[in-house]
């Protein structure tokens, strides 16, 4: 096919015309579940950081090229935004010119009669010369909109099929948007709170936070939550948790009113548009760290992460105001067993027989680098071993220049904090979407027309493959036949 | 009797299954088999020479759908709950109501030819999960305590079951299609339907459930917006649904706005039901993410 010649804004309008055809949107949608593939094959930053960096010790050049690529962020990536953003201009493109026809087409009378009635997919004839009056009065008792005019009538039936596929596409829509307010104007972070603490909701409770771009720390919800008590059930054969429970305390504004609120993983917290759930659980353990004079230097609870599924955690504790400043790299065992090949570990996720060990650190943290430092792990470079201990419950460890003392444990739990406020359109958009469907799929739009001769010929034509209509026509035919026989039985009585 | 005597009871009725499942499929293969040959000597389909084959491989078909009823019910006796907690469970639950389907269906349609393909589909999903995907009966991890695990699961089991039926027939199709245009079809093919019904017998099937399938996907990202703070998050399995979901929405697109049928229909029928066994084998046993309720 060669393009026509254009000029400026004729090929614009060529481009736009192709753009927003069906076509080009299907194609776009393959395209789209086409690009999805390699993100779930490759590891993606967003979802398993660890992952990538392990990729790319194991094979830097390809990481490297398939970095360049963005095929560690694919669904954040220029070429995928790429086709959706032009899939989001094609539908649009495409559904509203068509939801516009298609409001005409529900006020407009069905089309005239053709020509050649027999050319259509159904066609028959009958040996009478009367029909209009019963064909219109089976037409009417079915619901099909009919244009009588003098030798023939044109029927038509099954306009939801459109009004489906037009709804089906508009909520395709509305999804679209709901996704782009969440994007722009959401917010998604997570904060460790030990059990007795109190989290507030400011951007500098977070452990972390991203936020749209159009996102102002303004908007943050006013709330606190006060986790009072944390309880999690593990099955004693599988060792598999079973049942995670906190009962909190919260309240609308630092001071104001609280009230006893319980979360759990499959049931939120909810203030306004902002959802709390429950992610993730550990233990931190309580110590005490003493100078050599005795002064007690830090005493607190410190948060470990969980290395396995029997929650064995390992973290750091750190000291800046000992002199020397302190460290302790540790690890708290909930439930202590021993081999030969993995030394202590952990038997059950449940703190039946803690124990904390440490190694003991002496030298410089280097907390005032300006580099930022992870709480969980200690920086050792300049630093020197000068003890090792595993203490039990209420066991002090006193290595010299000074004594830590393990006091007990607290469990914590991770609290994410998502707000979405596109959410609501992103459902309500895909519960129509499957209205749109359904009566798409399952609405049959077919003519009928019925016209008078020298015989009766009666045709139909569907628009979908779904077939129904041969019977339709049956049923028309023998209705209008028996009607006619009622009257030549009438016609001779009368006789 | 005790969660782990009914775990261990529910074990041994899913293999006794397995294996009758087995001895049925031998039947309607030598069934089908026979009819080929017979073909072959005298070009004369002898229906009565394998009409008790057939007759007892239905039987045995049925008995093996009593079993794996039994193993599927006391594996959730076992555990005290729905039979769809992880991929084992989902698999055996799919193929039991894939045969119900499908034997319910035989009582009303002349769909005996099915069986051989039937029996090779289930034997598949059967074997798939008693040596890849097998997990110890177990109560289920928080996040799956939910009412949307029975919707959900059951929606995308339902959705599978059908999209797993349908593939069976357009592969009939191919190759019944493949026959006719060689010079004709074997004896034994010969009972089968025509390719006109094999072909909308196939896009019904797809109709029909391509909603459910739609409603499995927006039930699951519901779930994911209570358990896990997002409805949608490119999880691998996510992500493979929707992949499932585009390749049949073009398949519909094709055959309604298009007219694509008969080969190019089947094929991407095929196309569309084969990312659906990606994402229940691929994403289960290697693939990453939080949908790891196989526990694999
Ligand atoms: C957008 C969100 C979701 C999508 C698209 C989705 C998709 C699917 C699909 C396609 C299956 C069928 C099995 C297969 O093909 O392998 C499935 C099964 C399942 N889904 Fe989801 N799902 C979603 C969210 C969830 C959530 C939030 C949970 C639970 C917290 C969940 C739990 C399950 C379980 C337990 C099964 C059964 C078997 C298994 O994979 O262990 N799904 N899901």
């Amino acid at each position: 096919m060669s393009a026509p010649e254009l000029s400026g804004l004729g090929s614009l309008r060529y481009l736009w015309r192709q753009l927003t055809s069906m076509r080009t949107a299907l194609i776009l949608l393959l395209l789209l579940g086409i690009a999805a593939i390699p993100g779930s094959l490759l590891p993606q930053r967003t979802q398993n950081p660890m992952k990538v960096r392990e990729y790319f010790t194991n094979d830097p050049t390809l990481a490297q090229w398939l970095d360049r690529f963005k095929f560690f962020d694919v669904y954040g990536s220029p070429w995928f935004s790429a086709i959706y953003l032009l899939l989001f201009i094609s539908l649009i493109g495409c559904v509203l010119p068509r939801s516009w026809e298609h409001a005409k087409a529900i006020r407009a009378k069905p089309v005239l009669t053709p020509k050649n009635l027999d050319r259509m997919d159904f066609y028959r004839t009958i040996d009478t010369t009367s029909a209009l009056d019963s064909a219109e009065a089976w037409l009417k008792k079915n619901r099909f909109r009919i244009q009588r005019n003098a030798d023939s009538i044109s029927a038509e039936k099954g306009y939801s099929r459109e009004t489906g596929n037009v709804l089906f596409h508009l909520s395709l829509i509305v999804i679209l948007i709901g996704i782009a307010l969440s994007s722009s104007l959401g917010m998604n972070g997570s904060a460790i709170v030990n059990v007795g603490e109190r989290f507030i909701n400011t951007p500098t409770s977070y452990d972390n936070l991203t936020t749209g771009r159009f996102f102002s720390s303004e908007s943050l919800q006013h709330f606190t939550i006060t986790a009072d008590k944390f309880v999690a059930q593990y099955n004693p054969i599988t060792n598999a948790p079973e049942d995670y429970t906190l009962s909190t305390t919260i309240s609308k504004s630092v001071g104001g009113s609280s009230e006893k609120k319980v979360l759990k993983v499959n049931s939120p917290l909810t203030f306004g548009s902002t959802r709390v759930y429950l992610q993730a659980n550990g233990y931190s353990p309580i110590v005490t760290v003493t100078d050599q004079s005795g002064t007690v230097v830090f005493q607190g609870p410190v948060p470990f992460l969980p290395q396995d599924a029997n929650l064995t955690s390992t973290g750091a504790i750190k000291v800046p105001d000992a002199q020397p400043q302190i460290g302790f790299i540790g690890s708290f065992v909930p439930t202590i067993d021993r081999s030969s090949s993995r030394g202590a570990f952990s038997a059950f996720p449940e703190a039946l027989d803690p124990r904390l060990l440490v190694s003991v650190w002496e030298g410089d943290l280097q907390m005032d680098s300006g580099i930022p430092q992870s709480v969980y792990r200690l920086d050792t470079n300049k630093m020197a071993r000068i003890g090792l201990k595993e203490m039990k419950l209420n066991e002090t460890y006193s290595y010299g220049v000074g004594t830590i003392t393990f006091n007990g444990f607290t469990p914590w739990v991770n609290l994410q904090i998502v707000r979405d406020p596109g959410k609501q359109y992103a459902l309500i958009g895909s519960i129509l979407a499957i209205l749109g469907l359904l009566t798409s799929l399952f609405t049959r739009q077919r003519r009928i027309w019925v016209k008078v001769g020298k015989k009766v010929e009666i045709a139909g034509l569907a628009k979908n493959a779904i077939d129904g209509l041969e019977s339709e026509l049956n049923d028309l035919t023998d209705w209008i036949e028996r009607f006619n026989e009622k009257e030549i039985e009438q016609e001779r009585r009368r006789k | 009797m005790s969660s782990s005597q009914l775990a261990y009871l529910s074990n041994n009725l899913v293999y006794s299954s397995l294996f009758v499942f087995t001895l049925s499929f031998f039947l309607f293969a030598i069934e089908t088999a026979w009819s080929v040959r017979a073909d072959r000597e005298n070009g004369v389909f002898d229906r009565a020479r394998t009409e008790k084959f057939a007759r007892i491989a239905i039987a045995l078909m049925t008995l093996a759908f009593l079993l794996l009823f039994g193993g599927v019910l006391a594996r959730a006796l076992s555990a005290h709950r729905v039979p769809w907690g992880n991929m084992y469970e989902f698999s055996i639950t799919g193929a039991l109501a894939f045969t119900g389907a499908y034997l319910v269906a035989l009582r009303k349609y002349n769909l005996r030819w099915l069986g051989l393909p039937i029996s090779i589909a289930v034997l598949l999903v059967l074997g798939t999960a008693i040596t890849l995907l097998y997990r110890p009966s177990a109560p289920l991890v928080p996040a799956l305590k939910s009412t949307w695990l029975v919707v959900h699961v059951s929606a995308a089991i339902i959705s599978g079951g059908v999209f797993l039926l349908a593939n069976t027939i357009a592969a009939t199709y191919l190759i019944i299609e493949r026959m006719e245009s060689r010079g004709g079809r074997n004896a034994w093919a010969k009972r089968l339907p025509t390719l006109e019904t094999l072909d909308q017998l196939s896009y019904r099937l797809v109709a029909f459930v391509f909603p459910l399938w739609t409603f499995a996907i927006i039930a699951g990202a519901i779930w994911a917006e209570s358990a896990w703070g997002r409805y949608w998050g490119w999880d691998p399995k996510e992500t493979w649904a929707f992949i499932t979901w585009v390749a049949y929405a073009a398949y519909l697109h094709a055959r309604v706005t298009a007219g694509w049928k008969g080969k190019k229909a089947a094929w991407l029928c095929l196309l569309a039901g084969s990312t659906f066994l990606f994402n229940y084998v691929y994403v289960n046993v290697w693939g990453t993410g939080r949908h790891t309720y196989s526990g694999l």
